[in-house]
């Protein structure tokens, strides 16, 4: 599981990194003497209503879709470990407050709310990247705050306490370290998510704007020649979908991991 | 008592959530830039500045916000979600009504198909950890967790419905439904929702079957199964009478939390199959700014998440002897 998630991962991470010296094409070149080929030597994967190459498009897409996953999740980590380490210290009202919060987030249909503010805010990759991380902090916040509860009363919490170190001392460098574990595993898993998000509002055209291409878009462009070109439907749809995998075996390896009581 | 002061609290608390959700739905949509009046004027090269103001003035916009809030909250609570902004500028509440049924309905079907297979599925693997039957149906849930709805959406209109063309890949009815006897609609319906249907219950299916494994197993590893195989039990009987009702325990509250999940999946697969519901709805109503209409939409999707959650603590209850006998914490932990 953990080999796989790794190849497919690090595999998909490589060809987006790469993807400038990797494309055959320039992902956004129009060849109108080149339109819907069929996947061949020359465009290994076809090309698409406007004749661009589909292998080249796809390695361009992994590009905008990793960066949304890791910035996302780099957003939702930051406000779930911020609120939760102090939601789970401090207790009492505090955490009362925040985690009320919580469970109000829990209650959106967040997808609704993704969907028209990005329709108002204008589709624009920064807007996605910060919509998406807004609204997906809670599952860490709540992680990261039963963590905190758990390690506020240990001893060495206790001993850094006594030796005269303050709450935010004490956070940041007796907790936190400590908690670190089951977020790794679920930003691991959030990048999947992430990803997903990404790919189903730029389906919907509320993503990625043309000309740049993501495997959101480039499916919504293959809808509407589905009958003509089914390629065009398949190709990106796999690049997430073993993407995602990869995401979510290296996640459920690294919980299986670092979490010694569910080995067996 | 103790049960009539966990009700009204639970009440108390749904009412807070639901406030915070409107406070943060409002905000938000009207902090944004742009507004709906822009589509109507800037897009009409003859309409002028007062034009503009004279509109602006009709829907309230020209108002501070919280004012604007207050006036909405107020005529919410009769129901009156005000006007929908689009050409019809019909009642709100009205377009969400006609709508509500084929989207509500989509996904009461498919929760419980859902969990006619997610259950049978969790049992059978949890019960041999490990096995043949385990690994595979890991291996499935993993695909059906990375497989993006939409795209399954395509690659099934693409083989049901061009390839070998068994299914309408569009729209609610075929041509000519109204001539059809009540039998005939029936079966045109069922084919045109069997696709939508089947995605919707394919979208839980990996997370329900997962959890209910794993409920399962942390179940299994319990003393009192022990003792029940030990004193040579059937099976059959430790697995039905001892460890599946308490295993769907924690089931119920996975339920309750789906809601959101499924709203927003209704957006999706409904554009895809231009169903006339409530996801199509709504992703209209964003594209053509429509703030009355988009406010009640997410009002009505926090009242059902909300319903939900409800629901499902109730259901918790009445399934828990321990809950039910009173709510007094302690027994078997």
């Amino acid at each position: 599981m953990l080999a796989l998630g790794l190849v497919l991962v690090g595999g998909m991470s490589l060809a987006a990194l790469l993807a400038p010296w990797l494309s055959p094409y320039d992902p956004n070149a129009i060849n109108v003497d080149a339109l819907l080929l069929t996947p061949s030597f020359a465009h290994p994967l076809g090309t698409d209503a406007l004749g661009r190459d589909v292998l080249s498009r796809i390695l361009h897409g992994g590009r905008v879709s990793l960066w949304v996953g890791f910035v996302a999740v780099g957003i939702s980590t930051a406000i779930g470990l911020a609120l939760g380490l102090v939601s789970g210290y401090f207790g009492r009202l505090v955490d009362e407050v925040i985690m009320r919060g919580v469970d109000v987030m829990l209650c959106f249909p967040s997808f609704f709310l993704i969907l028209a503010v990005i329709a108002f805010l204008e589709p624009s990759l920064t807007n996605i990247m910060i919509v998406i991380g807004l609204t997906s902090w809670m599952g860490v916040a709540r992680l990261v705050r039963a963590e905190a509860m758990a390690l506020r009363g240990r001893d060495f919490v206790l001993a850094a306490r006594v030796a005269g170190a303050g709450p935010a001392r004490i956070i940041l460098r007796h907790i936190l370290p400590n908690a670190l574990a089951p977020v790794l595993v679920s930003a691991t898993l959030g990048v999947a998510g992430a990803i997903l998000v990404e790919s189903s509002l730029s389906f919907l055209g509320l993503g990625v704007q043309p000309p740049d291409a993501s495997w959101g878009n480039m499916l919504m462009d293959g809808k509407e020649v589905l009958e003509v070109a089914p390629w065009l439907s398949v190709f990106p749809g796999v690049a997430i979908l073993l993407t995602v995998l990869g995401y979510n075996l290296l996640g459920e390896s690294l919980r299986d991991i670092l979490d010694p009581r569910l080995r067996r | 008592m103790r049960i009539v002061s966990r009700i009204l609290l639970k009440l108390a608390w749904v009412a807070v959530v639901f406030f915070g959700i409107t406070v943060i739905s409002f905000w938000v949509i009207h902090l944004a830039p742009g507004k709906p009046t822009d589509l109507q004027t800037t897009l009409n090269p003859g309409a002028s500045a007062v034009a503009r103001e004279r509109l602006e003035k009709l829907y309230g916009l020209d108002q501070p916000i919280h004012v604007q809030y207050g006036q909405w909250l107020g005529r919410m609570v009769k129901l009156d979600f005000g006007r929908s902004m689009s050409g019809d500028s019909r009642p709100v509440w009205d377009k969400i009504k006609e709508r509500l049924p084929l989207t509500f309905g989509m996904n009461v079907v498919s929760l419980f198909l859902t969990l006619a297979v997610a259950i049978p599925i969790g049992v059978a693997a949890a019960w041999r950890q490990g096995g043949a039957f385990d690994r595979i149906s890991t291996v499935v849930v993993f695909i059906g967790f990375a497989m993006p709805g939409f795209w399954l959406a395509l690659l099934l209109m693409l083989l049901l419905g061009i390839v070998w063309p068994v299914l309408p890949i569009s729209g609610l009815t075929s041509m000519g439904f109204e001539k059809l006897s009540f039998w005939g609609k029936a079966w045109d319906l069922i084919r045109h929702l069997a696709l939508p249907v089947f995605l919707y219950t394919f979208g839980s299916l990996a997370g329900m079957s997962r959890f209910m494994r794993a409920s399962m197993l942390e179940v299994l590893r319990q003393d009192y199964i022990l003792t029940a195989r030990a004193k040579g039990l059937p099976a059959r009987t430790v697995i039905f009478r001892h460890a599946m009702r308490n295993a769907l325990l924690p089931v119920i509250t996975l339920l309750g939390l789906s809601v959101p999940g499924l709203i927003g999946g209704s957006v999706i697969i409904e554009s895809i199959f231009a169903l006339p519901g409530l996801g199509q709805l709504f992703y209209q109503a964003v594209m053509s700014r429509d703030y009355p209409l988009i406010m009640g939409s997410l009002v009505l999707g926090a009242v059902l998440t909300l319903l939900g959650n409800l629901l499902a603590d109730l259901g918790y209850g009445l399934a828990d002897p321990r809950i039910r006998a009173g709510g007094r914490k302690g027994g078997a932990q």
